[in-house]
């Protein structure tokens, strides 16, 4: 073979197509957008984190200039829902604008129209509200403790997995391989959560068409997944929305999340006005998801020698007060939650927890960063105990190909070892012959 | 009071992909009177380049320059179904659903510079710059605008073609937990060292030197930019940024940029990588996704290096000076007593 690349156009870096634009500012985003007599939408957000609503008055609101009309929870035709029901998660939990009962602090419980922006922050500042504040729950072990205040309309703050309280995975018996062990080392490790940031806020314009249709500007990630969620809460057919997209100013996961498009729409119906929707800065720092703060316990049985017998995992995904993308997320963990390593016992429950946090959701990594981050910390635990070099102990147990998972899937593409080498020969870390001679090809451990 | 050094390293794995599959994207292709190729879909850029790498798999599966090549997405009146972009999922998805559009319009392709040149199909060849050819006769050539020209306005033919990728979709054996969660895993290990100033706490990223293993890099630049912006995230992950600086407490959450600290330029460490590449078997020309992955193995890589320094493992996010003082002084007042 040739040294020259087979390909003609991949394998080389062509210059992002619209690098120059986003450089420069002419690149077109959600904001660019404007429509002759378009109207700003603000929420009217819950100042606490577990209210009963007694009441809502307007009137000081519709006195604001420029005040055009407000939206609550009776206007919207299927208020409780849940982001994943396209594909068959349940139950319905989520309010798209609170009645009842506010479950977190910046929840909407009302939306305000207006002819300007400013107007619309008045008027949505003006709105006055009658909470009955409710005892809260913020830690994801408490709020599992019997007598915890209950966050969910069914009576538990855990999401339900086929009958069980949590997703679990089972390979071997790892209880008794830990039984059987020389020790055992644990450790708890907690993750932060974290916002997106991106520096294009999450946001959209509905504008009604003459046929009847509504256009829908809008810098998801998922256009379709967006347009058929708000098909679903408004009750319309999706033939009649086009969702009109694919510029985002940064995703990182938040903008899979079906937040401003159904209200913007609904709106946008009822007014007969095109509607502008857009976070400020401060919804997306306290108001929009965050990564799940994942509080992680990990229970190794490891042999004198070294040889990791039996991994258990208990991790509590903090949902918050509505689950969103976190059923899926859980699953990936779960997934995921025992480590690019070939352990024989493994056991598993990561539990989707509802507390009265503000919701957190898919973020990069979903799932499986918080698991890297705390099964990483939980080698070099073990390594540090054992006085076993952390290359070693990694490799030594990196799975191999023709491994199976604990998901039971057997590994036909691993690459561990032969990243962690290159790794290690960038930063001039010197291995042994013995951990130079490993390959993911071969489970042969060296003499 | 002094500086402490430490280094630490972490290994990871990242699947391609939506978890447990079942999400479909589709490609539609379609050339036009003079041969440009629009590649028509619903899948969104973040920022990343979807753009430019879909246009760069279309363009290699069609055997045509890239510049004659576009795509035009995301409007749900004229694209096709896509799941959308997350899960790093688009490239090896959407990509693959533009293997299969490109496998059929160059078939219909071949089959008009065919009849153009009097020759058999499977005699022909593309040659990357516009042009078909005989193999082995360079001379019987066409360009690709006059076999456009020639499909429409003489055969009455489309050169266009359709794709769909979708993995089937697994599901969860609720008592055991098994499952088909990937199409691919790619890998990623990172060496991390960091300074600890035990007056102050704070923690200074010297270096990430890190190896991403990547299946193959379509486009290196645009693989690289997604390492260095991972690798800054992670550090970010690691020492500074939450939404509830007392979690699980939700007073304190930062409101705006001032005050939901982030790195500045002043804090990038020296970042470091090389790219392996050991083709996957399912993904369009042996790519992994890498977008999500390179943002977690810098986290605890950093923390490692932090224990590694100070000798007292902080397992809480982030890992602010606060902690860093606190855990210095428990671990001293231990040793004292």
């Amino acid at each position: 073979m040739s040294d020259a690349k087979p390909f003609d156009v991949i394998g080389r870096s062509h210059e992002r197509r619209e690098a120059r634009g986003h450089a420069t500012g002419s690149t077109l985003y959600v904001d660019d957008v404007s429509y002759p007599r378009m109207c700003h939408m603000k929420a009217v957000r819950s100042p606490v984190p577990h209210a009963r609503i007694r009441g809502v008055d307007f009137s000081e609101a519709e006195r604001v200039p420029g005040f055009v009309t407000h939206l609550t929870a009776d206007d919207v035709p299927k208020n409780v829902y849940t982001i994943l029901c396209l594909i068959g998660v349940e139950p319905d939990e989520e309010q798209v604008l609170a009645s009842e009962r506010v479950r977190y602090k910046g929840e909407p419980i009302a939306m305000v129209v207006a002819e300007t922006e400013e107007a619309a922050f008045e008027a949505a500042a003006k709105v006055k509200l009658d909470l009955e504040e409710l005892p809260a729950v913020f830690d994801v072990e408490e709020a599992l403790a019997p007598g915890a205040p209950i966050v969910t309309h069914w009576g538990s703050n855990y999401f339900v997995y086929e009958g069980h309280h949590c997703r679990r995975v089972r390979y071997g018996d790892a209880p008794a391989a830990r039984e059987q062990a020389d020790r055992v080392i644990t450790g708890r490790y907690q993750m932060s959560p974290i916002e997106h940031a991106p520096v294009e806020p999450t946001g959209c314009i509905a504008k009604p068409e003459a046929d009847g249709r509504v256009t829908v500007h809008t810098n998801t990630q998922a256009i379709f997944f967006s347009l058929d969620n708000t098909a679903i809460i408004l009750q319309v057919p999706p033939h009649k929305l086009r969702f009109v997209g694919g510029t985002v100013g940064g995703g990182f996961g938040g903008k899979v999340d079906v937040i401003v498009e159904p209200l913007a729409t609904l709106a946008a119906m009822r007014t007969g006005r095109p509607i502008k929707y857009v976070y400020t800065r401060q919804e997306e720092m306290q108001v929009s998801s965050t990564r799940s703060a994942n509080r992680i316990y990990i229970t190794d049985g490891i042999n004198d020698d070294g040889t990791i017998v039996s991994r258990e995992v208990t991790s509590y995904e903090d949902a918050g007060a509505y689950s969103r993308h976190t059923p899926y997320g859980c699953t990936k963990h779960a997934a995921n939650a025992a480590g690019p390593y070939t352990i024989p016992n493994v056991s598993i429950d990561v539990h989707c927890v509802y507390t009265n946090r503000t919701p957190s959701s898919a973020m990069r990594g979903f799932g499986v960063t918080e698991a890297s981050f705390a099964l990483e910390m939980q080698m070099d635990r073990i390594a540090r105990e054992l006085s076993i070099d952390p290359w070693e102990l990694r490799m030594r147990h990196a799975y191999r190909n023709g491994d199976e998972r604990p998901y039971r899937k057997t590994t036909e593409d691993a690459t561990l070892i032969e990243t962690m080498l290159a790794a290690a020969e960038l930063a001039g870390v010197e291995l042994s012959a013995d951990l130079r001679a490993m390959s993911s090809d071969d489970r042969g451990v060296p003499a | 009071m002094s500086t402490l050094r430490g280094r630490g390293i972490a290994a990871v794995n990242y699947p391609t992909g939506m978890n447990l599959g079942g999400d479909p994207s589709q490609a539609l292709i379609h050339s036009t009177p003079t041969g440009a190729f629009m590649i028509t879909l619903s899948s969104t850029d973040l920022g990343q380049g979807l753009r430019t790498v879909m246009a760069q798999i279309g363009a290699e599966a069609l055997g045509v320059p890239m510049e004659t090549v576009h795509i035009d997405t995301a409007d749900s009146d004229t694209g096709p179904h896509c799941m959308g972009t997350f899960a790093s999922r688009a490239t090896h998805r959407v990509g693959n659903a533009i293997m299969a559009a490109a496998k059929e319009a160059k078939e219909a392709l071949m089959d008009v510079a065919a009849d153009e040149l009097e020759a058999a199909p499977e005699d022909l060849e593309t040659d990357g710059e516009g042009n078909i050819r005989v193999v082995g006769v360079p001379e019987r050539s066409i360009s690709v605008t006059d076999v456009a020209l020639a499909a429409h306005f003489k055969h009455g033919r489309t050169l266009s073609g359709r794709g769909m990728y979708t993995k089937q979709k697994s599901e969860v054996d609720p008592e055991t937990g098994a499952m088909d969660p990937d199409s691919t895993e790619a890998h990623a290990c990172t060496v991390a060292e960091v300074e600890v100033d035990t007056e102050t706490g704070r923690v200074r990223v010297v270096s990430l030197r890190s190896a991403y293993e990547v299946g193959r890099a379509l486009n290196p630049a645009l693989v690289q930019g997604q390492i260095t912006g991972g690798a800054w995230m992670g550090m970010s992950h690691a020492l500074y940024e939450t939404t509830a600086p007392y979690y699980p407490a939700i007073d304190h959450g930062p409101e705006d940029f001032t005050h939901y600290l982030m790195p500045g330029a002043a804090e990038l460490p020296e970042i470091e990588s090389t790219i392996l590449e050991m083709p996957s078997v399912n993904g369009p020309f042996g790519m992994k996704g890498v977008g999500e992955m390179t943002a977690n193995s810098p986290i605890p890589a950093i923390a490692n290096a932090i224990t590694d320094a100070i000798g007292v493992q902080i397992t809480e996010l982030p890992i602010t000076p606060e902690k860093v003082l606190r855990a210095l002084e428990d671990s001293d007042s231990q040793e004292a007593a």
